[in-house]
């Protein structure tokens, strides 16, 4: 059942669960987080629109910074702000920044630990029609491998404006992760919010034993619950993570989960290698080995096609999950 | 290449605005792409593809072929068009543009489609990828020329420039860009984004043979290429003045038009207007 104590959105099971993009998100905290605190500045590399930084660069023009289409000038102006007091929010596609600009990001900004806030849209084969170059799937290991880095990608529109806003107050190089296409809203504006803490959204009826813990992150949580519910059925219990913050991980929910349940099945749109499972995988074989099933991408680029039709194709959806459940349990 | 007759001309620009209508048609087919850029280099998609490129459009590996390297790969519906003209593909297919399990993907996938030379959309990396070919055409002393589109908005990139140095460094004369110089990025004006000139002297400081067009002139773009192809010491960059969608009333010198597709009503009026505009190249 949903955790009743998180506020959850009553609607997520309904045929038509109300929905709303990350990016919407992340321009709404943006725009909120300019109001709070005038050392927010933001820049963009010619994709002001599409990554939503448009409204605080109407309201506050001489704190945004328009430098073309140049990812690398981009981080490295950034991590200039960032060392002089100001907090730079800079947006891009994903596969550009932190793809593209990877080095200028690990020296300028993770090495200088200087105070940048990167946001990566259009994450995952979701993105849609655009095809593979513009999908990425490669990000979250990019950015997590970085020293002095912390990574978050954020379940929902709602979760991803709280993420943004509270990325300004947290110190640090901090790599925001946000999907383009309308995703189901889960939680609500009074579901708690703590940057870091992974929240249990879906736990087994009066206080079951759970079989396994799913833990995803990012749009595909909702896979998640409805492969839960679906489970359920079947009388597998299941608890549902949603692991917001892959680096650091709340790794005492996470050993928690894994010793109560005794398998685990992690879910994330990304690559297979060094994504969110990647790292609930190094966490559980040091501290409590587990057995543990992957859903992602495997290994392949995506294509063009419909953002949801690409979940499926890609072995995403909760179908998928469902299958994996079921073979972690053959193992435990 | 083969002399450009008049009527030859009219063939050329008849044939570019049979592409502009399948660009429009598979674009509202897609739902979503980029309308302007394709619409105004259909003039230079139709030079090359009917006139200038020596290759075979049966046998998409011939060793020999031309190499056209696509860097602003946003623009690709043009090339799809061009190329299905040309006898690459099935017109039919064009309308599959975007779907999935189609090998024209909404910015170009090498391994989908035979004829593309490399996979694009990232900009700022053709120039490159096109150095290395240029460089083993010249170790394999093989007579093909690359010929590498390049976009104005582009020219942001600074590993663009780390390729314009080295291709004049090595006096690449098997190597000519086009650059769509069509003055829209997405975000607004390239002069208002990140001002570009003067374009012209800064290629030519950088060691290159620069050439300016109206990329609409069909004479013009053909003569520039035979200039490019006499010029031994240096690279050339052929600067196409370009109307971004061209050709479409309501798209024109419009940026708001870089990256959104027709609805079925604007479709509607593109078309019309494409196909008087056909009736008036026609003339005789
Ligand atoms: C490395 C990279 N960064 C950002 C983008 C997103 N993008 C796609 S087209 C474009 C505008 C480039 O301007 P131009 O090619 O001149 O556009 P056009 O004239 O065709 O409208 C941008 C920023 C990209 N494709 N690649
Ligand atoms: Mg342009």
């Amino acid at each position: 059942m949903l955790n009743p104590e998180l506020h959850l959105n009553p609607d997520i099971f309904s045929e038509t669960p109300k929905k709303a993009a990350l990016r919407d998100g992340y321009g709404e905290g943006l725009l909120e987080i300019g109001l709070e605190n005038s050392d927010v500045v933001a820049l963009s590399a010619d994709l002001e629109e599409s990554t939503r930084a448009e409204a605080f660069a109407k309201k506050y023009p001489e704190r945004f910074f328009e430098v073309g289409v140049a990812e690398q000038d981009m981080v490295s102006i950034a991590a200039g702000f960032g060392v002089s007091g100001k907090i730079p929010f800079v947006s891009s596609y994903a596969v550009f920044s932190p793809g593209r600009n990877w080095e200028q990001i690990r020296t300028t900004i993770c090495y200088n630990d200087s105070n940048v806030k990167i946001a990566g849209h259009h994450a995952g084969v979701s993105t849609g029609a655009d095809g593979a170059t513009h999908q990425a799937t490669e990000d979250i290991a990019l950015m997590r491998s970085l020293p002095n880095m912390k990574v978050f990608a954020p379940c929902d529109a709602i979760e991803a404006k709280k993420i943004t806003v509270a990325a300004a107050k947290i110190w640090g190089p901090i790599y925001l992760r946000f999907s383009r296409n309308p995703s189901v809203v889960m939680t609500t504006e009074e579901t708690p919010f703590i940057p870091g803490k992974a929240d249990i959204f879906w736990l087994p009826q009066n206080n079951k034993k759970p079989d396994v813990a799913i833990i995803g992150c990012g749009q595909l949580v909702y896979q998640c619950l409805l492969a839960a519910k679906a489970l359920e059925k079947e009388k597998i219990q299941t608890l549902v993570i949603n692991c917001h913050s892959i680096k650091p991980l709340d790794s005492r929910q996470i050993v928690a989960a894994a010793k109560k349940s005794g398998a685990v099945v992690t879910v994330e749109e990304h690559q297979i290698a060094g994504g969110l499972g990647g790292a609930i995988a190094e966490l559980l074989s040091e501290e409590n080995p587990t057995p543990m099933e992957f859903v992602g991408v495997r290994d392949v680029f995506g294509e063009s096609g419909e953002g949801e039709e690409l979940i499926k194709k890609y072995g995403m959806a909760s179908n998928h999950i469902e299958k994996a459940v079921k073979k972690v349990l053959r193992r435990k | 290449m083969l002399e450009l007759t008049d009527e030859k001309i009219k063939f050329l620009e008849k044939r570019a605005n049979e592409i502009r209508e399948s660009v429009v048609k598979m674009l509202y087919e897609a739902g979503s792409g980029h309308s302007a850029g394709p619409l105004g280099m259909a003039d230079v998609f139709s030079a090359f593809y009917f006139h200038i490129l020596n290759h075979r459009p049966e046998e998409p590996e011939w060793s020999d072929r031309d190499r056209l390297v696509l860097s602003n790969g946003h623009i690709c519906p043009v090339r799809y068009a061009a190329m299905a003209y040309a006898g690459y593909f099935p017109l039919d297919e064009l309308n599959t543009l975007r779907k999935l399990g189609s090998r024209l993907q909404g910015h170009p996938h090498r391994q989908s489609l035979p004829g593309l030379e490399t996979t694009s959309g990232p900009l700022g990396s053709g120039l490159g990828q096109s150095i290395g070919m240029a460089l083993a055409a010249k170790l394999d002393q093989k007579k093909y020329r690359i010929y590498c589109f390049v976009s104005d908005g582009e020219q942001d990139e600074g590993n663009h420039w780390e390729s314009v140095m080295f291709a004049a460094k090595r006096k690449l004369n098997n190597l000519t860009v086009l650059m769509d110089r069509n003055n829209i990025q997405i975000d607004g004006f390239t002069e208002d984004i990140m001002p570009l000139e003067p374009l012209r002297q800064k290629y030519e400081a950088f060691n290159w043979h620069v050439l300016e067009i109206n990329g609409h002139s069909i004479e013009e773009i053909v003569d520039a290429v035979n200039e490019a192809k006499a010029i031994y010491e240096k690279p050339t960059l052929i600067i196409c003045h370009t109307i971004p969608g061209k050709g479409v009333s309501f798209m024109e010198n419009n940026y708001l038009w870089h990256g959104k597709p027709p609805t079925r009503d604007e479709a509607m009026a593109a078309l019309k207007e494409l196909r008087s505009l056909g009736g008036k190249i026609q003339i005789d």
